[in-house]
């Protein structure tokens, strides 16, 4: 039992991280699905979406055959609409809320057919938006992830020049780095990147990384305005014993190395343990299996009815053959020459409803014990808490504080996406990146 | 089972859908195949003197992925009289119990009128039908609807054809008129025994909007072509209608023609009037396997309804279209909103609020809507019953303005109020 790469073919890893939600092959595929679209008025899908694309609208452009007026539609309201179609948990969101689903029949594939019409304005390159001529205002923005994108775009449409300051080397924040590569190919990511871009009068310098490279201070004298969009960090600690051996890895950093590296030289177990069930939990878990871990278990301290993730990622889980353990909490590690050997967990049962509505896990007092090599945290990621106070920004436990303009108590200084919320999906950030453009716009006079 | 059995002039076959006078009864090899599938029988292809086509011949107006409306501009059967003629005799030989009709369109003289007659009923066919209504190419040679749209010369053709006719004649009418009346009553006084419509309506069905060239393209050009299909069932209904309602034209038997895909359709053809159905366009589309299914609603309907003979309900719907003034201004009908049903779609409401009488409330929710009848307000159009994609959401329920029966007519005589709302 051991840590190890390479386990599987090159062809093998292809095809296990290939897209799991293929496009419509046809044009004629997406007319026909496009056409079974009631074309609700005041739509439930597009109030479900957390930036109000108008759904009804452009599906019915797509099947009109107006593709351009459609891919317009969905990036006026969502820039990173290409990609919010292959990332988002739309079962809860668009597609949850179809009224299909209450005749009790297939929901519109919202996102199928957003992805068709968004797909092909990237790779046809169509210049669908037209920025107003520079006005001399300043803006920067840090991170270039789908908060920052999001604001940026926003705010050049307007006028505005933006400068971004993004830490890695490449765009797309947890777009491109903390996402399952199933979801969303690296090439993807960059051509988004790249589209969002085209629009003109913004600059991105990449490897500038806040607090480093360049500080808050800084930032405040050099621009009219400043915009926030620095994420969340690291896999949120379990605080167990044996947290620091050999073997334990954080969720985000895993997928970072996946993302940016050759599939073959990622390391993974034979018996892999995620802690938590979160999107990312199951982004981890899936990609463990799809790398060639023999056993992969889910381990989650409440029931399957309070999960995070949603059924379809669920299923996606349970397909590749994952196993899960309910109600149960990592008590601690345990292992052998420094190395990962076992996993103890307490045995948990539900008690009264929490803050977040949902039964709290109680711990039972009993434990068991499993035989791992690897363990994958995954139960909610950090605030960079430590940025956030150099900065003298206002924050909670590292969670930047803003108000109903987006604006931090730094005057000038907004902020918004999983830097504020703590972490969210991604078209969550896109929305808190449009409001931060909007109260920049208005701070700004435009 | 009910029996589907038909006898149209005297004429029999197994069921009433009979294939019009078009592409698919050009030859012997698809009337064979169609008789083979269980068609009663056929019309078949228009013959004359020998034409020419042009390639390309056909276009569509598409809804969605679906043909609804067809268009040609194919001329009469473009094969020798003398191969068609034997062909007929052969298919004759071979299922003596379909109906045989041959659709004739002589040039404009007596003389060859005759000679059409005699060479078409000479194969042993069962009837003719004189097109009267062919809308493309044949006009401008003053055949087909030239003939139809004048009452004078239609009259006179027919008149010649009964002259050596020895076996039932029908007469196909253009819809391309402001009415079918008087080219109907021109046939009858000419002496035709039977009458079918509608043939095909003048359209153009769209262009390419890549090459701005209408369709159907032929090199570059393209004419004014037959439109036909379900688009023009209603527009067929409706003249039907006016022939079955006309005190002049009460025992003349008609053809109904126009639309027919379904066997509901069928059935609407034979409730206003029609003691059969011609089909085209569907066959084209969809094959002659569609017969299967026509035939087998039909029956099941009827058995449903407990009739045993198509006769039963012929004509049926006939007096229940009547004049406007005839309409009782007492009915009234108010909408109602199965909260059950309801899938909150919103379509009614902003049908309603947009077009109609804003008679909806609407109680905004997330994601979900509410949507409630004003009844004060509605006026009970149906306009939201229509739009409503859930089966029985949406009801009228009857709300009699008075008890009695109270026409425009008398309203007007007893000086009631116009404004109500």
């Amino acid at each position: 039992m051991s840590i190890q790469k390479n386990r599987l073919s090159k062809e093998v890893f292809a095809e296990n991280f290939s897209d799991v939600h293929p496009p419509f092959e046809h044009a004629e595929g997406a007319v026909i699905e496009a056409e079974r679209c009631l074309n609700c008025y005041d739509a439930p899908c597009a109030k479900l979406c957390p930036t109000s694309i108008d759904v009804p609208l452009f599906i019915k452009q797509i099947s009109s055959g107006n593709i351009k007026g459609s891919a317009k539609t969905i990036f006026s309201s969502n820039i990173m609409g290409a990609g919010c179609s292959k990332v988002c948990p739309v079962e809860k969101l668009c597609e949850g809320a179809c009224v299909f689903n209450l005749l009790k029949e297939k929901p519109i594939s919202v996102s199928k057919l957003q992805r068709y019409a968004s797909e092909k304005a990237i790779s046809e390159k169509w210049k669908l938006f037209e920025r107003k001529p520079s006005n001399g205002k300043k803006a920067a923005v840090v991170g270039a992830g789908p908060a920052g994108l999001a604001c940026a775009h926003a705010l050049s449409m307007q006028g505005v020049d933006v400068t971004i300051y993004e830490k890695e080397e490449k765009g797309g924040g947890l777009m491109t780095y903390g996402v399952a590569a199933y979801k969303v190919t690296p090439d993807f990511c960059k051509n988004e990147v790249d589209y969002i871009l085209s629009v003109g009068g913004i600059d991105v310098q990449y490897k500038k990384e806040l607090g480093k490279a360049i500080t808050l201070a800084e930032l405040q004298q050099k621009y009219d305005a400043v915009f926030l969009g620095i994420g969340v960090g690291i896999a949120r600690s379990l605080d167990i014993p044996g947290e620091e051996l050999d073997g334990v890895a954080d969720a985000i950093s895993f997928i970072y190395d996946l993302r940016t590296n050759d599939y073959s030289s990622i390391a993974v177990g034979d018996k892999v343990a995620v802690i938590g069930m979160g999107m990312t939990a199951i982004d981890a878990a899936t990609q463990s299996k799809r790398l060639g871990a023999k056993e992969v278990t889910m381990i989650y301290r409440r029931t399957e009815n309070e999960k995070p993730c949603t059924d379809v990622e669920l299923d996606l889980a349970k397909l590749d053959g994952c196993s899960f353990i309910w109600l149960a909490s990592p008590k601690e590690i345990i292992g052998e020459n420094g190395k990962v050997k076992k996993l103890v967990c307490s045995k948990m049962k539900l008690g009264e409803p929490d803050a977040s509505g949902r039964r709290a896990p109680v711990d039972s007092g009993e434990t068991f014990t499993i035989d791992v090599d690897m363990v994958i945290k995954a139960a909610g990621q950090m605030p960079y808490e430590e940025i956030v106070n150099k900065s003298s920004v206002q924050n909670k436990n590292g969670k930047i504080s803003i108000n109903e303009k987006s604006e931090t108590n730094l005057k000038g200084v907004f902020a918004g996406g999983d830097s504020v919320n703590g972490g969210k999906e991604v078209v969550d950030a896109v929305q808190a990146g449009k409001d931060g453009a909007k109260g920049i716009l208005e701070y700004l006079g435009l | 089972m009910a029996n589907l059995q038909s006898t149209f002039l005297g004429i029999k076959s197994p069921n009433p859908f009979w294939l019009a006078s078009a592409p698919p009864t050009d030859k012997k090899t698809n009337v064979i195949r169609a008789f083979e599938a269980g068609w009663g029988g056929v019309v078949w292809k228009t013959l004359g003197t020998q034409v020419k086509n042009v390639s390309s011949r056909y276009s569509a107006l598409n809804y969605g992925r679906k043909a609804v409306g067809f268009n040609n501009i194919e001329l009469i059967s473009d094969r020798p009289l003398e191969v068609n003629l034997r062909e007929i005799r052969e298919v004759l030989k071979l299922f003596p119990d379909r109906a045989m009709i041959i659709s004739l369109m002589a040039d404009n003289n007596r003389k060859n009128w005759h000679e059409m007659v005699k060479k078409a009923q000479d194969t042993g066919a069962h009837g003719l039908e004189l097109n009267f209504g062919c809308p493309h190419g044949m006009v401008e040679r003053g055949m087909g609807a030239a003939v139809g749209q004048d009452p004078e010369i239609a009259k006179m053709v027919v008149e010649w054809v009964m002259e050596v006719a020895n076996i039932p004649v029908i007469t196909k009418l253009t819809p391309n008129v402001h009415s079918a009346v008087p080219g109907a009553i021109a046939a009858f006084e000419g002496g035709t025994n039977g009458l079918s419509l509608i043939n095909t309506i003048q359209s153009v069905t769209g262009i390419d909007l890549d090459t701005l060239i209408p369709n159907p393209n032929v090199g570059g050009q393209s004419v004014f072509g037959g439109y036909c299909g379900p688009a023009v069932k209603p527009i067929a209904l409706k003249m039907v209608t006016t022939i079955a309602q006309e005190e002049r034209l009460r025992n003349i038997p008609i053809s109904g023609i126009g639309g027919v895909t379904t066997w509901k359709d069928a059935v609407e053809f034979m409730l206003l009037g029609a003691s059969n159905v011609q089909v085209c366009t569907a066959a084209m589309i969809y094959g002659f396997k569609i017969v299967t299914d026509l035939c087998d609603g039909m029956s099941n309907w009827m058995d449903e309804r407990g009739y045993t003979s198509i006769n039963d309900f012929v004509g049926l719907s006939v007096p229940r279209i009547t004049k406007w003034e005839q309409l009782d201004i007492n009915f009234h009908i108010e909408a109602n909103i199965n909260q059950e049903k309801c899938i909150h779609c919103g379509l009614c409401y902003i049908s309603c609020e947009d077009t109609s009488h804003q008679a909806i409330t609407v109680e905004r929710g997330n994601p979900y809507n509410t949507y409630t009848i004003k009844e004060e307000e509605c006026v009970g159009c149906n306009l939201c019953k229509i739009v409503c994609p859930v089966n029985d959401c949406i009801t009228m329920v009857e709300h009699r303005k008075g008890s009695e029966y109270l026409n425009w007519i008398e309203y007007q005589k007893r000086g009631l109020p116009l404004n109500d709302h």
